[in-house]
């Protein structure tokens, strides 16, 4: 599978200083999208280590002695900790419940054909989730479940669940038939056959799928505000409620961006493969 | 004797925890929400859950706050789906242009922003938006441009949340353009090259047309997620200056969470919801026919 790069760059060189002023101007333009997308990363890691004088301060320093003051404001008195764990709970909660459920059903869609199905699923990537948080909020808060980790994992698997069988029926359909069909006739039975011989052959869809959906229930903020208080609140909500104060904290607020956002980042580049299969995943035919 | 039994039924067997799922999390939500559209709902009100009939959407139709949130939802889309689709293809035909070391860096690089906390991230670009203190009206005032007032003044609030989506969201675009171009067939760029086409010429005549069923998916996921954008403009706006922010999903938001008023939020949802799905499934539908 070659890339386009040779057949679009085909036109004979003319000259050396023609070329050479091309890939300047390349250069350029790449730099300048790299700048865009990395500023306001950069802009965060900085504002986070500086006093509150220092980010009032015209023009900007970038050299400047850091403070680690604002990490400690997060750790300590904003109780932060509190917050990470509850959104690898809910994370790791709604993944795990996600998969256990969404892999069968992703597994019989591709084996018998259940395309309905998935389009249901699907829906709940389409549909706003709001359509579904005003009811849900209301049916949770008669059943007494607001601000419990059953209500948000219910509510985060509603994101994590359509990754999840997004990405898996495509991953179910590209296993061979005859191998399946192999166990079967050595006697094994359906749950067996899936559990030792569907599944492990499964592992890069599994981890694509999984990082989707706990990377998504890390970032969700409108189920979270909605379901979660005191008790359970994530760190979206918590790093949002920074702001509610009158006098905005800046430098507490670029430290706690920095705190959220960090892991995720590290385990998005450090799975790129699977995550870039799994965004665009049924985007792209083949 | 149970393994039988599932060896048996595995068809409704395997998908039916999920199936239990939507029904209790999805299908029974939207039933109830249709239900609720109908009755006169409100705890600030202190209207108890009677059926009043069709008079929320009635009162709908003549709600000045509804209709603005509608163009706000509209006029955000479009800027950023727009924009978002033209740079992001843009972007990756440069990308793919040229080969140079240091390619995978860019695409780590181009996975960040849609990666990130969109809360986190929405922060960050409220200490930069700041009109006073703010980096960018610094660095414009340094080279005497004018100086917007950003997400603070109304008529600009709406093209700034765009800028920050598509800062978020463009990345994702390019990617599946990337995806799409490896997955194109040799010949007809080769016929091109034959033919003596430009790089222009066969950008025009070949790599686009044949991009273009990927191009419309991309734009579709766009679509869906553009129109309903809340953490962005809830986190740094909340709908204002006054409502000049203040789309579907965050109207229905303050129907909801902050008058409490379920009926009403209830009819609006499923407007919301009926909009949604049906230019999702126009699209869906053109394509199709695009494609025949």
């Amino acid at each position: 599978m070659a890339t386009q790069s040779t057949n679009l760059t085909h036109r004979p060189r003319r000259n050396r200083s023609r070329r050479l002023l091309g890939n300047l101007l390349y250069a350029l333009v790449l730099a300048l999208v790299v700048f865009f997308l990395l500023t306001p990363f950069l802009w965060m890691v900085l504002n986070a280590f500086k006093t509150p004088l220092q980010i009032i301060k015209l023009p900007p320093e970038l050299i400047f002695q850091p403070t680690l003051r604002n990490f400690e404001n997060v750790f300590g008195t904003q109780n932060f900790m509190r917050y990470i764990l509850n959104s690898v709970i809910i994370g790791g909660g709604c993944t795990l419940v996600g998969l256990l459920i969404g892999l069968p059903a992703a597994y019989s869609i591709a084996r018998y054909r259940q395309n309905r199905l998935a389009v249901v699923i699907l829906m709940a990537r389409m549909v706003p989730g709001i359509t579904f948080l005003v009811p849900l909020f209301i049916i949770f808060r008669r059943l007494g479940l607001i601000d419990t980790y059953t209500s948000l994992i219910l509510a985060h698997m509603l994101v994590g669940l359509p990754f999840i069988v997004w990405v898996m029926v495509p991953f179910f359909e590209s296993i061979p038939r005859e191998l399946t069909e192999a166990a079967v006739m050595d006697g094994a039975s359906a749950l067996r056959t899936f559990v030792t011989v569907v599944l492990p052959l499964s592992g890069p869809g599994i981890v694509t799928a999984s990082i989707l959906s706990f990377v998504f229930s890390w970032n969700n903020f409108m189920f979270s505000i909605v379901l979660a208080s005191n008790r359970t609140r994530t760190v979206p909500v918590a790093i949002y409620n920074f702001i509610s104060y009158a006098q905005i904290d800046w430098g507490g607020l670029m430290a706690a961006a920095v705190v959220i956002t960090l892991p995720v980042l590290v385990l998005a580049i450090i799975t790129q493969r699977y995550v870039i299969r799994g965004l665009t995943a049924g985007a792209v035919k083949g | 004797m149970i393994t039988r039994f599932i060896d048996r039924h595995q068809r409704w067997l395997f998908p039916a925890p999920a199936v239990i799922f939507i029904l209790l999390m999805m299908i029974f939500p939207l039933g109830y929400t249709l239900w609720n559209s109908f009755s006169g709902w409100s705890l600030t009100a202190g209207r108890p859950n009677t059926l009043i009939g069709p008079q929320n959407y009635i009162n709908l139709m003549t709600d000045a706050r509804f209709w603005n949130a509608v163009l706000n939802t509209f006029y955000f889309t479009a800027l950023a789906m727009a924009l978002e689709l033209a740079l992001g293809v843009a972007i990756a035909l440069l990308l793919d242009a040229k080969d140079y070391r240091g390619k995978r860096l860019v695409t780590s690089i181009l996975l960040l922003p849609m990666m990130a906390t969109p809360v986190a991230v929405a922060m960050v670009w409220l200490l930069m938006f700041e009109p006073t203190a703010g980096v960018i009206n610094f660095v414009l005032d340094e080279l005497s441009l004018p100086e917007p007032l950003w997400i603070a003044g109304s008529a600009s609030v709406i093209p700034s949340l765009a800028l920050v989506d598509i800062w978020e969201w463009t990345p994702l675009i390019t990617l599946i353009v990337l995806a799409g171009l490896t997955g194109l067939p040799n010949e007809p760029f080769e016929a091109a090259r034959v033919d003596g086409a430009s790089y222009w010429q066969t950008l025009r005549r070949v790599t686009l047309p044949m991009l273009l069923p990927t191009i419309s998916v991309a734009g579709l996921l766009r679509f869906i997620d553009c129109i309903k954008t809340f953490d962005i403009i809830y986190a740094m706006t909340g709908g204002g200056p006054g409502f000049s922010s203040e789309t579907l999903n965050i109207y229905t938001y303050n129907q909801a969470f902050y008058y409490f008023n379920f009926g009403y939020a209830s009819a609006l949802l499923v407007i919301f919801f009926t909009i949604v799905t049906g230019v999702s499934l126009l699209v869906t539908y053109s394509r199709r026919r695009l494609e025949v």
